[in-house]
């Protein structure tokens, strides 16, 4: 039997979201499926962009804009790609330093996260800081083409902060994070678990808001694969989505959360202590040690209907790439980009049938 | 003869590094920098603003790179290599001997190849010496165990030492397993049946 598997060679960066991936082959769906699911574990966003593109990866773990931006020639090494499938909602959070927290708090910030208030007690610090002639604020980002940038430029803009010039916005690992905030290297960042609660846990930082409050229910990382492996490979295709949609279900029943901290810490995956990944895949995310309440739904995995791609939110990114000047507009691209964030491959996959019309998405200031 | 192109090498594996530098060295390419250390490397790239910039790719620091190529008005424009689509076994080469490179927009790609050619053969060099490295290591081990096995063997079936590795042979043989596993689980077994 075990001839008959074919094999799917996929990538992953080590973040909690890689969970799907990693459940579809550790716990069985993908075999089920007749897929022999081999994960490669790697380094930075760019290598995989790289190999996904010279054909080592069959389908790799992605920011939810990578297939957008490869598809649009935005980076080197550029390939037309789709997102068939969302792989987890969620799971981003905005944290600052200890210090920036206290004169943040000084200026009225919401303890509970509400994006609004804390953005203008941060434009509060930064005209304060303005007028001592202060050093300038710099966050970091795990990636330029990153719902991390893009819900801290929303984040920042809506609170009337130019993230181009009343602040400095850098790119660094996410693993790299937690000990940069801690040195002093940046005063803030947006990254997906577990870096977020490596702070809190450090007591060096203290998340401020987070993705599921500004863009609530928002795609984070997708299922990226070449438009030329999905057209030769679509059965394969089908079968892989239909194991890591029920491995998304697996992965959202709290029951299975212990199961899932202990798989993911483990050496060829996250390699890191289950106390910061805990939180996010246990529902206990907190803003800082302190506080009394979690945060609600900060990081879903779901198959179904919610796995399934919106060229809408494909279309947020990409207005996002043009507002930040990354991208020219293009009625073209618009369409381009609403067939990369496709639900069809998906929802034939799974036998969903054809969707009614699509929502409207709505972040945390749409009136 | 200096070919008056300065090449940055980003590499944690000192012995890697060195190994690329005199590779270009004998090119003839004499400005040749390694940088081992991350801390502050925005900076040294501004200072030493090179021509061509290899990094290897378990490095994680590349997101980061990229992205001040995109911003930084203190460099000089770098590219990622082989944006030329024609060049697309030379990415695959590069990608899976694990190493990359940057290059200044301008820069000709005649001079530049032999550059990336030269690198990517060092890493290949680089992994099959480790390889070798390795498997030598494993055989000296493979040998030591067998040697144990042997041993155990002769004292408790009172067996020579050609009889004991006959024994061990058939044993494989007759169950389509390695020499070595047979050996490692008989050292198990006698270590657990030990007094």
């Amino acid at each position: 039997m075990e001839t008959r598997l074919t094999s799917v060679i996929a990538g992953f960066i080590p973040l909690l979201d890689s969970a799907v991936l990693v459940a579809a082959k550790e716990i069985g769906f993908a075999e089920r499926e007749g897929i022999a699911l081999k994960l490669v574990r790697e380094s930075s966003w760019a290598n995989i962009r790289d190999r996904i593109a010279v054909g080592h990866f069959d389908v790799s773990h992605m920011l939810a804009p990578m297939p957008i931006a490869a598809s649009l020639n935005l980076t080197s090494l550029s390939v037309p790609m789709l997102a068939p499938m969302v792989l987890g909602l969620g799971g981003n959070a905005i944290t600052v330093s200890s210090t920036l927290w206290m004169e943040m708090a000084d200026q009225g910030a919401d303890q509970n996260g509400d994006p609004a208030s804390t953005g203008s007690a941060l434009a509060r610090v930064i005209r304060a800081r303005g007028e001592a002639r202060g050093s300038s604020i710099r966050f970091g980002v795990v990636h330029p083409f990153s719902g991390h940038a893009y819900e801290l430029r929303y984040w920042l803009a809506a609170a009337g902060i130019d993230p181009d010039r009343h602040v400095e916005i850098t790119v660094l690992a996410p693993q790299l994070m937690a000990d940069a905030l801690t040195a002093g290297h940046l005063d803030g960042y947006c990254v997906g678990e577990p870096w977020n609660s490596a702070a809190v846990v450090a007591k060096t930082g203290r998340i401020v808001t987070c993705k599921q409050s500004i863009w609530p229910n928002s795609p984070e990382k997708v299922l990226g694969v070449t438009r030329k492996w999905a057209l030769a490979n679509p059965e394969v295709l089908a079968a892989l989505m239909r194991a890591m949609s029920a491995a998304a279900d697996w992965c959202s029943d709290p029951n299975n959360a212990n199961h899932l901290t202990e798989i993911l810490t483990g050496p060829q995956y996250l390699a890191c202590t289950p106390s910061i990944c805990r939180p996010a895949l246990c529902g206990e995310m907190r803003f800082d040690l302190t506080a009394a309440q979690t945060i609600p739904d900060f990081l879903t995995f779901s198959g179904g209907e919610t796995a399934a791609p919106m060229p809408a939110h494909g279309r947020w990114f990409y207005e996002q790439m043009v507002r930040w000047r990354q991208a020219e507009f293009s009625d073209d691209q618009v369409e381009e980009v609403s067939s990369i964030f496709s639900p069809s491959l998906y929802r034939a996959a799974l036998g969903l049938g054809e969707k009614a019309a699509e929502g409207s998405i709505r972040l945390f200031d749409t009136p | 003869m200096s070919s008056g192109i300065s090449i940055l090498v980003i590499d944690d594996n000192k012995i890697r590094a060195s190994i690329i530098e005199e590779g270009l060295r004998d090119a003839g390419h004499d400005e040749v920098i390694l940088v081992h250390q991350m801390d502050g490397l925005v900076r040294q790239i501004a200072d030493i603003n090179p021509d061509v910039i290899v990094i290897d790719l378990e490095n994680p620091n590349r997101d980061q790179l990229e992205h001040m190529f995109q911003v930084s008005r203190t460099v000089h424009r770098p590219i990622a290599m082989f944006v030329d689509k024609a060049d697309s076994l030379s990415i695959e080469a590069a990608v899976d001997a694990g190493v990359s490179a940057y290059v200044v927009d301008g820069l000709k790609r005649e001079r530049v190849k032999p550059i990336l050619d030269m690198a990517v053969s060092r890493f290949r060099a680089f992994s099959k010496l480790a390889q070798e490295l390795e498997d030598a290591r494993t055989e000296l081990a493979d040998r030591k165990s067998i040697d144990r096995a042997k041993g155990i063997l002769m004292k408790s079936k009172g067996l020579s030492e050609q009889e004991a590795y006959e024994l061990l042979r058939r044993t494989a043989m007759n169950q389509s397993r390695k020499i070595i596993d047979v050996a490692q689980s008989l050292i198990i077994a006698s270590g657990l049946l030990a007094d």
